[in-house]
């Protein structure tokens, strides 16, 4: 079954015929991760260029007072496009895509668990940015600042398509987000090395392990704001019009809700790299790792903790403000203990410096005053002095970039080797180094003192009797050095590509996987994956890799022109499946331009063409499972080692089934948003008069319906399990989650004028959503039913039967709280 | 228009605050930068020190005593500055933004008109009630105190006090569209003698 034993370039050749994309037109149907990374960090790149023209257009402006450069009706676009690009488009796309690159090779596998959805993030991504790049070159970029709080936001107040471009553009970015999410935290927990436990495994493992979990659930209450916002532009559905039964505070909390934990989720994964980075040049591995991950799930949890600190001036009650104040403040202990272990790992090693070096201590300077002043802003006196002057816009900028861009710049000249397979340049970085620190320093720092001098953020222009002019002409001053700098290191980067020398294996002695192969990589990562025996970041990877390229390790053969890799126990490493991955596709491409349909549907105000788009989307979703599965039970099959496991159609424990575990969880989260809102409506919004409404029984039907379908679902599993046929149980179960789905659509057309009072449109929006996951149980107990009729499915091969009992007890459990907001809300009142 | 220039009490306890943030921001910036920089041009001097110590030092050891001062002396500060009822009930001016301009009038005084420019008693406290007409905007007089936002469906008050005669900066602190940055207004404290009919006579 393994095949002969193949020389080292055979097997390569081998491996390479079966896991290689071809050049050409090809390239659009890649699913490969080390292609993808490179795509995001590209594009990544290319937007971080656009935000930093934004940013030089900002700074003209302001250089000096009365300036009439440009009028505020474009500086209005220009520093909202900056923000939204900078923060959606630039900082998250980045680390994903490095995390897509560097994972899979830092654990020792050979692609991401989900490679086409990889590819389908990527096609997300760039479309949705795209539509807000051509909006801003068209004139209709998105204007109400990159927070986007209602009502300037509303149809009223904002009323052409600039706010729509936001918010459907940014919503179809975010499902690269969840993507990303989804397919890193099964990749960290099930695709590891053999023998790499969960305590083995390279604290970058870690950081991007609580960073997916963090976009799991920070991203949902951003999206569902999005999509009721949508909805009230559109549809006039009330939700955050104070004078229906709205409030303009549920935008900023579900805003917020997602906002704080967002700057974590940016740190975190350039705290990673920093924890992989010092090591390495401290030449000793990383001290207190086992702290370290104490402190950063720590982080994770305080982060959902404080939002509201970004509001503590719209009146809530001073004494619930000291919470917040007080987890905020106290992210600065799980800060402080990484910064100490990282100064502490130098100090007991024997540390050298170079270029990546460098950059880290950039880092050093420029976060730590960011995080001090973060303590500052966190106490709520002086935060009513600085909130929404310059002095935050310093801090944010102190935090994000020495937080992001100095880290990022550390492992783009730390990994660039890795990428080119050739050796620094150097010339250019050094000089870069210090135009980028001085220049960030004069124009940040000085904005510290213009926001205490009174100047609140996002005004075009200021009069010059304020002591404001020479600070911001100073300000405008460094902004350009800055400027130089980033395109110091541009050039920096292309020419190593192009005239860089070829370089050594392991230019840096490091101790983690990913040197432990050619660079740049070929397409398998490792032509045989290594046996872990050790924690993952002291390894020697110059002799591991030519081990391991001589096919010495699991799975170190060519087999049927399958691409596999392991699957492991998520706490011990030890094998327990083999993964087969798709091979390229256009389907991630297809997929996401019918996607695009859908959303400029909605843009265009087109809505015949929306539920073609969406229906394209289903459709070309379910076709995505045919390329996979197999139509008899192998049982387990050799993967080198002396050692045999089944092929993870076989195994319960398998990566779909923990896709979609952890994607109920993010669905989760958006409907316990949608059902936060309601109830914050209900009990804080002004105008909720509390007569009573008549009761909406349709969706006690539909609960009725989606519980049959949960109990018909059971049945069909286990005839499946007795080997008899699931058959008519799962489309029993698809013909009562349609009804369930029909009695939701019919409760949404009783209630009437969804217009008049949030207390209406809520109800809408909960029975909307119920609609959908019956629908989409529905959907999943029909393809089950398709797949058992292909012969897919077996009492050993149940992962789409397992799905559908998933998929349908969420439909039902989604109806229970439904039902119970219905009856509360019909006794609040608002409906006259 | 500075914070650094305060001329009322809330503004100033502001500014003590402040001063003894950045004094001891400097301070634990500087003792970072120094070990990092001894950690990296000296590493034997700090060899000896085990993981434990710079986490336990580091982390809990050094922060937390800070922390926890600090936030009990900000809430203690946030309580004083508070517009809380008892005692002499100050004098109550209603601020209502809309887009672009505030307007302020003085429901004490039975027959005063709405003005344009905030006028103040001097030397005593005043509560400014915020409202908004139609996006939110926020009131802020730097040199008086800290800022509240005006949010449309939303009353928030504020607690202000002049400590003498003079004219102050106000300006709108959220972002609320093309005029932002024109919804500035003039903040005048009367000496408390002529403050009712100075309001009295305003057009």
């Amino acid at each position: 079954m393994s095949g002969e034993h193949l020389s080292p370039v055979a097997l390569h050749k081998a491996l390479t015929r079966i896991w290689g994309t071809p050049p050409g037109l090809a390239r659009f149907s890649a699913v490969n991760h080390s292609i993808l990374g490179k795509r995001f960090m590209v594009v990544a790149m290319v937007f971080f260029a656009i935000g930093g023209v934004l940013a030089m257009l900002i700074r003209a402006q302001l250089a000096t007072p009365d300036s009439a450069f440009i009028g505020p009706e474009l500086y209005n676009q220009i520093f909202t496009m900056h923000g939204t690009v900078m923060m959606f488009l630039f900082a998250i796309p980045m680390f994903e895509g490095l995390a897509i690159y560097m994972l899979p090779k830092m654990l020792g596998a050979r692609d991401l668990a989900f490679p086409r959805m990889t590819a389908y993030g990527f096609w997300c991504y760039l479309f949705g940015g795209t539509i807000l790049i051509v909006a801003m070159v068209m004139g209709y970029a998105p204007n109400s600042g990159w927070f986007m709080y209602t009502p300037l936001s509303s149809g009223i107040y904002t009323p052409g398509i600039n706010a729509d471009v936001w918010l459907l553009g940014i919503t179809f970015v975010e499902i690269s987000a969840i993507t990303a999410a989804v397919e890193l935290i099964v990749t960290i927990l099930k695709m590891r090395a053999p023998g790499m436990s969960l305590t083995r495994m390279p604290i970058f493992g870690w950081y991007m392990l609580v960073t997916a979990t963090m976009m799991l659930i920070g991203f949902p209450p951003l999206i569902l704001g999005s999509i009721l916002l949508e909805m009230e532009r559109a549809f006039d559905l009330p939700f955050f019009d104070p004078t229906r039964g709205g409030d303009p505070l549920l935008w900023q909390h579900l805003f917020w809700l997602f906002g704080h934990p967002e700057v974590y989720i940016i740190f975190l994964p350039a705290a990673g790299m920093l924890s992989t980075i010092i090591p390495t040049f401290a030449r000793r591995p990383l001290i207190a790792y086992n702290a370290i991950i104490v402190a950063i799930v720590a982080m994770a949890f305080l982060s959902f903790g404080l939002w509201v600190h970004h509001m503590f001036t719209v009146g809530i009650p001073h004494l619930a403000l000291g919470f917040f104040s007080a987890a905020s403040a106290l992210v600065a202990i799980p800060t402080a203990v990484q910064i100490f272990a990282w100064i502490g790992t130098i100090a007991s090693g024997r540390p050298r410096l170079d270029v990546p070096m460098l950059y880290v201590i950039g880092f050093f300077i420029v976060f730590v005053c960011g995080g001090l002043t973060g303590v500052m802003l966190a106490m709520v006196p002086f935060n009513t002095q600085a909130h929404d002057s310059y002095f935050v816009v310093a801090h944010l900028h102190y935090v994000l970039v020495g937080g992001f861009v100095f880290p990022m710049l550390a492992a783009l000249y730390y990994w660039l080797p890795h990428f080119t397979g050739r050796s620094s340049v150097y010339r250019l970085s050094v000089p870069a180094f210090w135009l980028i620190i001085i220049g960030f320093n004069l124009t940040f720092f000085l904005m510290h003192l213009t926001g205490l001098m009174g100047m609140p953020r996002r005004i075009s222009t200021y009069p010059s009797n304020w002591g404001w002019d020479w600070l911001n002409l100073l300000s405008s001053f460094g902004g350009f050095i800055m400027t130089m700098g980033f395109a110091l290191v541009l050039v920096d980067i292309v020419m190593q590509f192009r005239l860089g020398r070829r370089g050594t294996r392991n230019p840096w002695d490091a101790g983690t996987l990913e040197w432990a192969m050619p660079t740049p990589p070929p397409d398998y990562n490792f032509a045989a994956l290594p046996a872990v025996t050790q924690r993952a970041d002291s390894l020697d990877p110059g002799r591991l890799g030519n081990n391991l390229a001589a096919g010495d390790g699991y799975l170190g053969f060519a087999r049927a022109s399958r691409q596999e890799s392991l699957g492991v126990d998520m706490m011990t490493g030890k094998p327990d499946q083999v993964i087969v991955l798709p091979r390229r596709t256009w389907l991630p491409l297809w997929t996401a331009l019918a996607t695009a349909v859908f959303f400029l549907g909605l843009l265009f105000k087109i809505y015949w063409v929306v539920p073609l788009g969406a229906l394209a989307v289903v459709g070309l979703f379910l076709v995505w499972p045919r390329a996979l599965g197999q139509r008899h039970d192998a049982g387990p099959i050799d993967i080198g080692q002396g050692e045999a496991v089944p092929v993870d159609a076989e195994v319960e424990d398998n990566v779909t089934w923990w896709a979609s575990k952890i994607a109920a969880v993010a669905d989760a989260t958006l409907y316990a948003s949608l059902l936060f809102g309601a109830l914050y409506l209900a009990v804080v919004a002004p105008g909720w008069p509390g007569q009573s409404t008549e009761t909406n029984w349709w969706p006690a039907l539909g609960l009725l319906a989606a519980f049959g379908g949960s109990v018909s679902v059971r049945l069909a599993r286990s005839r499946n399990a007795d080997g008899t046929s699931p058959y008519g149980w799962l489309l029993g179960t698809a013909v009562l989650a349609a009804l369930a789905a029909a009695a939701c659509i019919v409760g949404m057309v009783q209630l009437g004028d969804a217009t008049i009072h949030a207390n209406i449109s809520l109800r809408f929006a909960l029975y909307a959503y119920c609609a959908i996951h019956a629908g989409i149980a529905m959907l999943i107990a029909a393809h089950a039913a398709w797949r058992w009729r292909g012969g897919y499915v077996s009492a050993v091969r149940a992962t789409s039967l397992r799905l559908s009992v998933l998929w349908t007890d969420y439909a039902t459990a989604a109806l229970i709280p439904a039902w119970g907001l219905t009856l509360l809300l019909a006794r609040s009142g608002g409906a006259s | 228009m500075s914070t650094l220039d305060p001329a009322g009490p809330s503004a100033s306890s502001i500014a003590a605050l402040w001063w003894v943030m950045f004094w001891g921001a400097l301070a634990l910036f500087a003792l970072v930068i120094a070990l990092l920089a001894v950690s990296l041009l000296r590493p034997s001097a700090l060899a000896s020190i085990k993981p434990g110590t710079w986490i336990v030092g580091g982390g809990l050891v050094l922060p937390v005593p800070i922390l926890v001062a600090l936030l009990v002396a900000a809430l203690l500060l946030g309580e004083q500055l508070l517009p809380k009822p008892g005692g002499a009930a100050p004098v109550r001016i209603d601020a209502h933004a809309s887009q672009w301009q505030w307007r302020f009038s003085y429901p004490f005084i039975p027959d005063a008109a709405s003005t344009s420019i905030l006028h103040l008693p001097a030397g005593e406290p005043v509560d400014v009630v915020v409202t908004a007409e139609d996006v939110i905007h926020s009131f802020w007089v730097p040199r008086l105190g800290g800022k509240i936002d005006a949010i449309p469906g939303h009353t928030n008050i504020i607690r202000l006090q002049a400590d003498k005669p003079g004219v102050y900066r106000g300006i709108c602190a959220e972002y609320c569209g093309e005029g932002h940055e024109t919804m500035g207004f003039e903040v005048r404290a009367h000496a408390p003698a002529d403050y009712a009919a100075t309001i009295g006579g305003q057009p």
